[in-house]
């Protein structure tokens, strides 16, 4: 179970951002910001592994001791993040991964959605709630 | 099979509808004009491609360059929207592409002669802003145009616009 789930668009403004814990939205808000550059960089067409990887899951961005940071960017380059407790051992690659796609499909739902616009902040309620099962696992 | 056909019909009404709406808005202006205006038209298939291009692309390795995007638009995208591939898809590599449809689905219908030649335009640029409006969203902007010099086969150019 992961503890936030963030959506950023592709000019790397955030679109969406869904915390288990309202306390501790505001440090993830800038946890997940700082690792927009190394999202950036993984991206980057000049950089070796950005050639060879050309998976859209982009496997752990970096690690805190609080927590670890897990990204994924989309053909479109909207970029989707999670933040894992670090403590939580149960949490394997592969699941993270499953809920990075079950997270995208949620996303072309949304964009699909003829009420949203595309490039506008996610304000709908059964998005933010689908989210929420997906990061607690509940799905 | 009923479902390709679906497709077609509401396109064919689409096209209808926006272009009554035209003509309702030039009546008042009393303006004579020789070319239709396609641009609502051309508008909502730049929002339907936007849109659906986050659903195509969601299986999809992440592309290299602008080439491969476009073979992607070629093949698999072409397959999602018209059941086929395109015929051939020609570049300079400096930004120009041009994408041919020997049996273009929505001109396919239409009689080949050159009876039709004139309203064909109307049946194309839905897909222009189709093209458009999936490349916007890929990073890729671009103008797409189309020709059409004999029914059913189309040609659609699309230019890069580098910043």
């Amino acid at each position: 179970m992961a503890v936030c789930a963030a959506i950023v668009g592709k000019d790397n403004s955030p679109k969406f951002f869904c915390c288990i814990n309202p306390d501790e939205e505001l440090t993830f808000q800038y946890k997940v910001l700082s690792s927009l550059d190394i999202i950036e960089e993984k991206l980057n067409p000049a950089s070796k592994s950005a050639s060879e990887m050309r998976e859209l899951y982009l496997g752990q961005l970096y690690s805190l001791e609080t927590c670890k940071i897990y990204g994924y960017v989309t053909n479109t380059k909207i970029k989707f993040i999670i933040v894992v407790d670090s403590t939580n051992m149960a949490l394997r690659d592969n699941e993270i991964r499953s809920m990075f796609r079950k997270i995208h499909s949620e996303y072309a739902d949304m964009v699909s959605n003829p009420f949203y616009i595309p490039g506008e902040p996610i304000t709908s309620k059964s998005f933010d709630s689908s989210i929420k099962n997906i990061i607690t696992g509940t799905v | 099979m009923a479902d390709d056909i679906l497709f077609d019909l509401l396109h064919s009404e689409i096209i209808n509808y926006t272009l009554r709406n035209v003509d309702d808005n030039e009546k008042d202006k009393n303006s004579d004009k020789k070319d239709e205006d396609l641009s609502n038209l051309e508008y909502i298939g730049f929002s339907t491609g936007y849109r659906i291009i986050e659903r195509l692309t969601r299986e999809m390795p992440r592309f290299k360059d602008e080439l491969d995007t476009l073979k992607f638009i070629c093949t698999d995208f072409w397959s999602a929207i018209y059941k086929k591939q395109i015929d051939n898809l020609r570049t300079n590599h400096q930004g120009v592409y041009v994408l041919q449809d020997n049996a273009f689905r929505f001109l396919n219908r239409l009689s080949n002669g050159k009876q039709y030649l004139e309203v064909a335009p109307r049946y194309v640029a839905f897909t222009c802003g189709i093209i458009r409006g999936s490349l916007a969203n890929l990073n890729v902007h671009c103008l797409v145009t189309a020709d059409i010099q004999s029914l059913p086969s189309c040609k659609f150019h699309i230019q890069v616009q580098r910043v």
